[in-house]
């Protein structure tokens, strides 16, 4: 293709993190010094991202070889940079830089051990989730995939007591079981139908071309979209609400944003770079992939109602977004492409918002349930308010960038007269709606026992959480707004990618 | 007594190298002691010894070793050599190479038991016995302690 | 000089051996750089016959210039396939010698000089299992190595490595006397020795069709199949590797069951003959069966140790599974995997093996506990045992992720489905294996010492959070002699991997010319 540019662009933006973890290390008893390694690292991947949006946006793809490939049977490690990995890798390394500074007051907060493991791996976690934003082909794909779990399992068990080493060894089993077991067999089965051409476009020409039947395609569907499971789709899910044990900032960047998203994002490679919307129209594989993601939005939203733990409640909601994406995905439909990829920057400022408020308030009072919580809302009124703007976001309502996003997902599910999973959608921002808008009502307009301020209720010298941790909620709150006036990047760079994959 | 004519006696040489080396490996296999084990494991080898031996054996043929020596002294004279070997019979010599294929291995073979009766000799001054099964008992009771 | 190189190979150990031998005994110090010396002369020819190999073709030496082996003649040979294992071995063979600087002496306290003779003379035997072109020189050679092998064994102060060695002695005669029955078979049959001779009258003659031919194929089959420890022949392996000193260990099971394959794979394209195994004998689908079992029963074996030498060990036998898998999945990819996988899997079982050695060395425990907080104590020793693990576990871009990834493209094109299955849930089992020990390393072994911020902020505020718990960063580390060889071979086992495609590509050109094993 002509319109690639050759860059080192995408290398640096994923090796700027990495190459701070020596600098995190080295300044582990100076953590000003530390913090600012984070910091620096975090402004220069930001800023490597953008100097490829331009080129991007003018419909060009960055690309870079890191190991040639030979011939029809050693793929070769590539970086290629479109508008869906740049949107992508703009969600990500933007929120890291925000997440840092809520990291820093999170864990000064709580007075948390083991401070530089946890940021040495957080930035090697972000350079994994560039790397599967930029890769080129399946096997880069699976290589960022599976250094992205790896680099996250020390932070999941961070707290090392024995809740945290069972969410720790939930994790890996769920995400290295569903990899190893399901993704690469499905990765080695494209490889040789493919005869060794495993980068997303050529593999879904080649594709289109070896006839696929029924049978083997919807086969090798299912081990990618299970094998992916970090997309939380179910019955693979559970690994989600088990990484919750995680120190907050974790899941708030890492189990709302990265991981997950990453998830998802691999899904929507698949489905658009190696099978293509025309076998999956033509063997109508998206009515079974639909309604498996319709089936986990449905049964997740519903458990979240009955969650009590914020957190817990939290991460089913995550699963039900993530299953909107790919939803979006399954419908086929260019504008259900262009809202699926729009969502994963909406649900993403929406959602890291919602964990940062759950972070602010265990750091100010310790507490984790819902329950717990009425009142709160007249002690911590900022932090109410962003909760209240996130859990917009995640429903859909304005002002908000999840409106826009879920509008285009609905109209791309009319678009492909799908009605029985447009009315999913409804239902289920119903039921987002039905579990977070509760929470902010009790915290400011308690009722009953909290009411009437009883001792357990007492929010009396209790104050927000530390600027630090507080200041990030507030600018992804704001974030999360404001996108809604102006989504024009991310809105370009969804589009773009829409058009470029449907026929 | 059929099997006994077509089977067994033109081809006696296999049988006995095969009883053998079934008594080898049982005494290998089945014996207690360490020694006993090793007095099979030469049985073992000596029986394929046994085995390639016979193999070289031709009816009526004679020890490899031609009669005629004098073109040892005058190796230059390679010409007169290979006309000299062709002359021979090759039906008139037993096959000479299993025989010093086994000289290599009857020395593996020694080198074998050798590092073997070494070993045994180190086992007996660690365990004081050369009973397998006494010796694996010790090692149970020294796990169990540790 | 360039021509004598593939003897060099096999000459510089073998002299190295009598020097040392000769000379240590007065003065110990000579033994190391004789020892390092010999390898890396063998290193070097090794590497420059592969470069003349890749070049032009196969290399053919013939000692003493006997050029027409009548009957019995030394010849060697090198081509892709075993100038690809020579140099690996090669490679280990230098690693473990520098592993041994200090160790050898340690363990052995009096045998040093013994113990160098030993490990040139293995050193002999291994690469000449690997060069020679002759089935009966290659019996000799094989006994070289297992001679030298169990008395590296027997070497050490443990009771149970002894007796272990006694058992390994046993079980390794019965499998060289079965390869040498079947040579004599093979002998009869076809009334030559040299391989290539062999390949001839079997693959042009009506020999191949004889029961003769098949009943020496059988026996040498079987031989080295105990050789090689493939399961259930594989009793003798775990305590005689896991309880043997260090250094031998860690040069005996990188190599010992892999220069078995490699004779298996060149026994069956070399001697046989491709077309004569898979289309004569055939018997493809029920050796996969085999070396599913086998991997499925080393993993799980694996899972239930508690010893982590031996727990390797076990992994070892579900590796040979692996390859011996491969080599019978009658098509190329598969083939070309099990060869890609003796040298990545040399490199990570030795990774592994320097690793855990170091550890068991340093913490003096041989079971899971010798783990905890090692990430602390010790990094980079961790790491290289991470990316040895991570290896096994099959995760790009380590070479163990590149040879699955062939080993399954050889098995989903065959159809063998269940050997595909075995191969992920073995390496699903590795990762609990491997996860087990990492999360000792990580965060100890008491999950109670966990998150108790008061008490954790009073031991140590914020400002004093270190990566190391000690004042320096590489306090607890080991010594830079063991050290270097283990992230050596770390970086190797990733580069392997990153350079799959100009290995694998070369081992397919070696199969072009075998249409039995499919089209390229």
């Amino acid at each position: 293709m002509d319109d690639s540019v050759h860059s080192l662009l995408p290398v640096w933006a994923c090796l700027a993190s990495l190459l701070a973890v020596p600098a995190i290390v080295l300044f582990r008893r100076e953590p000003v010094l530390r913090e600012g390694a984070t910091f620096a690292a975090g402004i220069a991947k930001l800023a490597f991202v953008l100097a490829m949006l331009p080129v991007v946006l003018s419909g060009k793809t960055v690309e870079c070889t890191l190991v040639e490939g030979i011939g029809g049977f050693a793929a070769p490690i590539r970086f290629r940079v479109d508008a869906l990995g740049l949107l992508f890798a703009l969600v990500a390394s933007g929120l890291w830089i925000v997440t840092s500074l809520y990291a820093v007051g999170y864990m000064r907060g709580l007075r948390e051990h083991s401070q530089t493991r946890f940021f040495a791996f957080f930035a090697v976690s972000l350079s994994a989730t560039l790397g599967v934003a930029f890769a080129g082909n399946l096997l880069t794909l699976y290589l960022f995939y599976e250094m992205l779990s790896l680099a996250t399992w020390p932070l999941v068990a961070h707290h090392q007591d024995k809740e945290a080493r069972t969410g720790g060894r939930t994790y890996l089993t769920y995400l290295l079981g569903t990899s190893i077991g399901f993704a690469l067999p499905a990765l080695v089965f494209t490889w040789q139908k493919t005869g060794g051409h495993v980068e997303f476009d050529s593999a879904r020409a080649i594709l289109a071309e070896t006839n696929l039947g029924y049978w083997p395609a919807l086969l090798l569907l299912l081990l990618f979209v299970f094998g992916f499971s970090k997309a939380g789709l179910m019955p693979f899910h559970s690994w989600l609400p088990g990484a919750m044990v995680a120190p907050t900032p974790v899941s708030a960047l890492l189990h709302a944003v990265a991981v997950v998203k990453v998830g998802v994002f691999c899904v929507l490679r698949v489905v658009s770079g190696v099978f293509g919307v025309e076998i999956l129209r033509a063997h109508d594989l998206g009515t079974v992939l639909g309604w498996i993601a319709a089936v986990t939005v449905l049964v997740s939203s519903l458990i979240a109602l009955s969650q009590d733990n914020l957190k817990r409640r939290l991460a089913f909601s995550t699963i039900g977004q993530l299953a909107y994406i790919v939803l979006g995905a399954a419908l086929l439909s260019e504008r259900a492409l262009t809202g699926s990829a729009l969502h994963i920057a909406a649900h993403a400022a929406g959602k890291i918002t919602l964990f940062f408020c759950a972070g602010a308030i265990f750091v100010a009072t310790g507490k984790k349930y819902i329950s717990e919580m009425a009142g709160l809302g007249r002690a911590m009124p900022v932090t109410f308010a962003a909760f209240f703007i996130g859990s917009l976001g995640v429903i859909g309502l304005p002002p908000s960038l999840g409106l826009i996003s879920k509008l285009h997902l609905v109209l791309g599910a009319a678009d492909a007269n799908r009605a029985g999973l447009l009315v999913v959608y409804l239902v289920s921002t119903l039921l987002n709606a039905a579990y977070f808008l509760p929470i902010v009502y009790q915290a400011f307009f308690p009722r009953g026992a909290a009411a009437a301020d009883t001792p357990k209720f007492s929010w009396r010298g209790v104050r927000e959480a530390p600027w630090a941790c507080v200041v990030p909620l507030s600018v992804t709150a704001l974030l999360s707004m404001g996108l809604f006036f102006a989504p024009g990047v991310f809105l370009k760079l969804a589009q773009a990618f829409a058009a470029g994959v449907t026929p | 007594m059929d099997f006994l004519r077509t089977s067994v006696i033109p081809h006696f040489n296999y049988w006995i190298y095969v009883i053998l080396m079934m008594i080898g490996l049982w005494a290998m296999i089945g014996k207690n002691n360490l020694i006993k084990k090793l007095i099979g494991m030469s049985i073992f080898q000596t029986a394929i010894i046994l085995f390639y031996v016979s193999i070289g054996v031709k009816t009526g043929a004679d020890i490899p070793i031609p009669a005629h020596h004098a073109h040892h002294d005058e190796a230059a004279a390679g010409a007169g050599a290979r006309e000299e070997e062709d002359k021979l019979d090759p039906d008139a010599f037993a096959n000479p190479l299993p025989h010093v294929l086994m000289l290599t291995a009857i020395v593996v073979g020694v080198a074998t038991l050798g590092v073997a009766l070494a070993i045994s000799q180190s086992i007996h001054k660690d365990f004081g016995t050369l009973e397998e099964d006494e010796i694996l008992e010790k090692i149970k009771a020294s796990t169990h302690d540790g | 000089m360039a021509e004598q190189l593939p003897a060099l190979i096999l000459l510089a150990p073998l002299f190295g051996a009598l020097l040392v031998g000769l000379a240590g005994p007065r003065d110990r110090r000579v033994c190391f750089p004789v020892v390092l010396g010999a390898l890396a002369v063998s290193l070097c020819s090794a590497v420059g016959v592969l470069v003349r190999v890749l070049a032009g073709g196969p290399v053919d030496y013939f000692v003493g210039g006997w050029s027409e082996p009548l009957g019995i003649g030394i010849q060697l040979r090198v081509d892709t396939l075993n100038g690809l294992v020579l140099v690996v071995i090669a490679v280990v063979f230098v690693l473990v010698g520098v592993f041994s600087i200090r160790r050898a002496g340690e363990e052995n306290t009096e045998k040093s000089p013994q113990y160098y003779t030993l490990f040139l003379l293995l050193a002999v035997g291994v690469f000449g299992m690997t060069v020679t072109g002759d089935a009966f020189n290659l019996y000799v050679l094989v006994e070289v190595s297992s001679l030298t092998g169990y008395a590296l064994i027997a070497m050490g102060s443990s009771p149970r490595g002894t007796v272990a060695a006694f058992n390994y002695v046993v079980m390794g005669t019965i499998g060289a006397s079965f390869y040498l029955l079947g040579v004599g078979y093979l002998y009869m049959a076809t009334g030559a020795l040299n391989m290539a001779q062999i390949h001839e009258i079997v693959a042009t003659t009506g020999a191949g069709g004889s029961r003769t031919v098949l009943v020496a194929f059988i026996l040498i089959l079987a031989g080295l199949w105990t050789k090689m420890a493939f399961f259930p022949l594989h009793g003798w392996l775990p305590n005689a590797y896991g309880y043997c000193p260090s250094t031998s260990s860690s040069v005996l099971a990188p190599l010992v069951t892999k220069v078995y394959i490699y004779v298996m794979i060149r026994v069956m394209l070399g001697v046989f003959g491709a077309e004569w195994i898979f289309e004569h004998v055939g018997w493809t689908n029920i050796v996969v069966w085999l070396a599913t079992v086998a991997i499925l029963a080393g993993s799980l074996l694996a899972l239930a140790q508690t010893e982590v030498r031996k727990m390797l060990c076990y992994l070892i036998v579900a590796e040979v599974g692996y390859m011996v898998g491969g080599a019978w999945l009658a098509n190329r990819w598969g083939m070309a995997g099990a060869v890609y996988h003796i040298v990545a899997d040399a490199l990570m079982t030795l990774c592994l093996f320097l690793a855990v050695n170091i550890i068991v060395k340093r913490t003096g425990r041989l079971r899971m506990d010798a783990f905890d907080g090692l990430f602390r104590k010790m990094p980079l020793t961790m790491a290289g045992f991470a990316v040895g693990a991570l290896a096994m576990i099959g995760i790009p871009p380590t070479a163990g992720f590149f040879s699955k990834w062939y080993l399954l493209r050889g098995g989903i094109e065959s159809g063998h489905f269940e050997y595909v299955a075995a191969l992920l849930l073995s390496s699903l089992v590795n990762a609990v294996l491997f996860f087990r020990l990492f999360e000792r390393a990580f965060f100890g072994g008491n999950p109670a010492g966990g998150h108790h911020p008061d008490r954790t902020a009073a031991e140590s505020g914020p400002t004093q959070q270190g990566w190391v718990g000690d004042s320096t960063l590489l306090g607890g580390e080991a010594r830079a002699s063991t050290l270097g060889p283990l992230l050596a071979a770390a970086a190797l086992v990733v580069a392997v991997g990153l350079l799959n495609g100009p290995i694998v590509s070369a081992i397919l050109r070696y199969f072009e010319n075998m249409p039995v094993l499919g089209a390229p």
